[in-house]
């Protein structure tokens, strides 16, 4: 039965050889291999939730008075954008529970993808010959992020009207071209005549999908291309791979997290409740609340946009650098800026341009984790800092001494970390040293396929 | 009948391939250690690939369960949907579904397939030579050809003037800068009235000590960068106005743009007399990353990351007792960039 199905694949297309390859292809197995893959699994769920919802949405400024089920809206004057949301949440079988799997998909997809972002970092995954890869899946951060955004900001609820707005001002602080980019997002000043939800939605639903989709083919050929890495272990050396082969056992067990992941995200879209937008009611230019948090990606931005002192760059009446600027675009763009240049910054440093198959322990590059623990507490500390309007309004803590305590941890915070983190690498080595570099391998365990 | 016949061949050789496979099972060749070789592409005749799978009963009937669990779940999903489609209670059954159904794969993969250690050879990568080869190519491919500048250059100004011809029609998406002076600053300018958000006119007896409300231009569109002002209160003698602006806030009454300089969120806290942190005197706060405006001087910004005073609107109190703008914003409203007016 099987075999006259693949002859006839195979008669039809000449891929048997293909698949019996792909069917045998190696993967080493490690926990922290699964982030990569849950990232991707959360895209495919967000593909799938993010479809169902465009057919009750109605990208649109158009003003409506609400009059639907729920209560305390009646009577408002909302946008269809903002009507069709609250529709689809109250009037809309399962399409609720469909929204807030799409919106804690988005959270997860994120989480996800910076996770693995770590795991590579740290481990040495990002050097040759998986640079090119490296820099892809940077991208598919960046994009990811801007989706992100781009998602909530439809809805025209007061949160992601204030997001909008901070999203201009971001736009405009760019030197000289940055009054273009603006007005171009939301063709004129913001908030614009309505035109912006026809470009964030197609960019939200189409081009910025397409591009992720598009990004994760080639990451996903790549990878194949170079083989998984590995850890160091028995048998494993720089030009094999050890694992479970796709077939059968991988391929039900990944199939399996997939499915997980599935579980996961609509138990919480059914149990945990995620962006209640009729709460925050319908958005416009003069109104805002405190103490409003954007979702998890976003924090480090907010926090680094709070911190800045009021620095503005003006020559001659010329705003040059209007202070949004620094902390939404310069520090996003340095964080990037130094991960995207890492792996030739670390070519430079060490002389070491080969290629490398097997995965270094965090211990046994101290330099490297101790500069990446210091960035991660960097970016961690603009996150917290980002919560910092929470702290003051929900339990009271002062914020003028969270603004200096953080504008000292900013400089601080980092140097500590990586003094600490090199010293604590520098003794783990020393106690269990990285085992020798691994012999060339044995003949019998070589697979010629 | 023809269709019948080849049915019936179709049977017969599925029912031969059924029973090739059945008489081939009971004698696997043992293989020798845990990891399998792979010899070349294909295996030798009456060989195996992969190692023979030992049966586990228990972890198949646990399979089967959770896939029945599945369905059940599924269809519990479904009965909900027609008859009480409740968020919560669809989320259990079909994350409870799911999560049989990972259950079930997962043990599948772990303990009911066969399982194997295999060890593969990775596929070379950079290859000098082959790189040389594909340069070669590359190369050689214009190797006749005499005038490479001119038609390089010829080449570069095309591709260049196509690329930019085909981009240009995006500048119809918008105007190519943000509004700046007269123009940013809306329908604000001497006589006009304001009006709260319903549209009725404000009053300055409408305004005691304290009091904080939003108005508009009368007649203009609401949803303009420059519209919305914050109306305030305060006593007069507490105000030190700049040269300039000495008869803008008749009986303590001041008004600014509602718009923050900083990153255009709604300047929607006001604190006076007393007030909470951050930042000190009488001021009205953005909540959105706590930039603070000192009302009784100017609006200036005392605290946080804007860099600009709240636009003032110069105001007066008509004879019929209503607040009426005696001039424009005194400069553009909303966040900076390059050619904002202060």
């Amino acid at each position: 039965m099987i075999g006259a199905l693949v002859r006839r694949l195979d008669r039809g297309t000449g891929s048997a050889g293909l698949l019996a390859k792909g069917l045998r292809y190696v993967f080493p197995d490690h926990w922290s291999f699964l982030f990569g893959e849950i990232a991707l699994y959360a895209f495919v769920i967000l593909v799938a939730t993010g479809t169902y919802l465009a057919f009750f949405f109605d990208a649109s400024m158009a003003h409506t008075v609400y009059q639907g089920s729920y209560e305390p809206l009646r009577g408002q004057r909302v946008t269809e954008a903002y009507r069709s949301v609250i529709d689809l949440s109250f009037d809309v079988r399962a399409g609720l529970l469909i929204r807030q799997v799409h919106h804690w998909a988005a959270n997860v997809f994120l989480a996800a993808i910076t996770i693995h972002l770590l795991r590579v970092f740290f481990t040495g995954a990002f050097r040759r010959p998986r640079t090119a890869n490296y820099r892809i899946g940077l991208t598919l951060l960046g994009v990811a992020l801007l989706e992100g955004y781009m998602g909530y900001s439809l809805i025209d609820d007061l949160l992601s009207g204030m997001g909008l707005a901070i999203g201009y001002s971001v736009a405009l602080s760019i030197p000289f071209i940055g009054g273009t980019i603006g007005t171009l997002m939301w063709g004129g000043d913001f908030p614009g005549s309505g035109e912006w939800i026809t470009r964030f939605y197609i960019g939200h639903v189409f081009l910025l999908p397409a591009l992720i989709a598009t990004l994760i083919a080639v990451h996903l050929a790549l990878i194949a291309r170079a083989h998984h890495t590995q850890f160091r272990g028995p048998g494993r050396t720089e030009r094999n791979v050890v694992g479970s082969p796709m077939w059968p056992g991988y391929m039900l067990r990944s199939g399996g997290l997939f499915l997980a992941v599935a579980a996961v995200l609509v138990l919480l879209g059914g149990l945990a409740q995620i962006n209640p937008v009729w709460q925050w009611g319908p958005y416009e230019i003069w109104r805002s609340t405190n103490g409003a948090q954007p979702d998890w990606y976003l924090g480090w931005l907010i926090g680094a946009l709070r911190i800045m002192p009021n620095w503005e760059l003006v020559i001659g009446g010329w705003h040059v650098v209007p202070n949004p600027f620094f902390g939404g675009v310069l520090f996003p763009a340095i964080v990037f800026g130094v991960l995207w240049m890492w792996p030739t910054a670390e070519r430079l440093i060490t002389g070491d341009r080969r290629e490398h198959n097997l995965l270094d322990r965090p211990r046994d590059r101290p330099w490297r984790t101790a500069l990446g623990a210091a960035m991660v507490s960097w970016v961690a500390l603009m996150f917290l800092f980002g919560a910092a309007d929470r702290l003051l309004v929900q339990m009271g803590i002062s914020y003028e001494v969270q603004l200096i305590v953080a504008r000292v941890l900013v400089f601080a915070l980092p140097a500590v970390v990586f003094l600490v983190v090199k010293r604590a690498c520098e003794e783990l080595r020393r106690a269990d040293p990285p085992e020798p570099a691994p012999a060339k391998p044995a003949p019998a365990q070589r697979s010629t396929l | 009948m023809s269709r019948l016949r080849r049915a019936g061949r179709a049977a017969a050789a599925g029912a031969a391939v059924l029973l090739l496979r059945r008489r081939r099972r009971p004698a696997p060749p043992e293989q020798a250690g845990g990891g399998v070789a792979d010899a070349g592409g294909a295996p030798p005749p009456g060989g195996r690939v992969l190692p023979e799978g030992r049966p586990d009963p228990r972890a198949e009937a646990g399979t089967a369960v959770c896939l029945v669990l599945a369905g059940v779940a599924a269809v519990a999903f479904m009965v909900l949907y027609g008859v009480e489609p409740d968020t919560q209670a669809l989320g259990v059954a079909l994350g409870a579904c799911l999560a049989f159904l990972a259950a079930a794969a997962i043990l599948a993969g772990k303990r009911v397939v066969v399982q194997e250690r295999h060890v593969e050879e990775r596929p070379p990568m950079a290859d000098p030579a082959a790189e040389r080869r594909a340069a070669r190519i590359l190369e050689e491919g214009a190797g006749g050809i005499s005038r490479r500048r001119l038609l390089g250059g010829a080449c570069a100004f095309a591709g260049v003037a196509t690329a930019t011809a085909l981009a240009a029609p995006l500048l119809s998406l918008g105007p190519g800068a943000p509004r700046r002076g007269r123009d940013a600053r809306g329908r604000w300018g001497a006589g006009v009235r304001l009006v709260t958000e319903g549209g009725t006119p404000l009053r300055a007896d409408d305004l005691v000590v304290g009091s904080f409300v939003t108005a508009f231009p009368e007649g203009a569109e609401k949803e303009d960068i420059a519209s919305p002002v914050v109306v305030i209160r305060v006593r007069p003698e507490e105000i030190r106005p700049s040269a300039g602006r000495e008869g803008w806030a008749p009986g303590g009454i001041m008004a600014f743009s509602q718009i923050c300089t900083h990153a255009a969120c709604a300047v929607t806290l006001f604190r006076y007399p007393l007030f909470r942190e951050p930042g000190p005197a009488p001021a009205l706060v953005c909540p959105c990353h706590y930039s603070v405006f000192d009302v009784l001087h100017d609006a200036e910004p005392v605290y946080g990351p804007a860099h600009r005073p709240l636009p003032q609107l110069p105001l007066a109190v008509a004879r019929d007792g209503t607040l009426r703008a005696t001039g424009p914003l005194s400069g553009d409203p909303g966040p900076s960039w390059l050619l904002t007016d202060t």
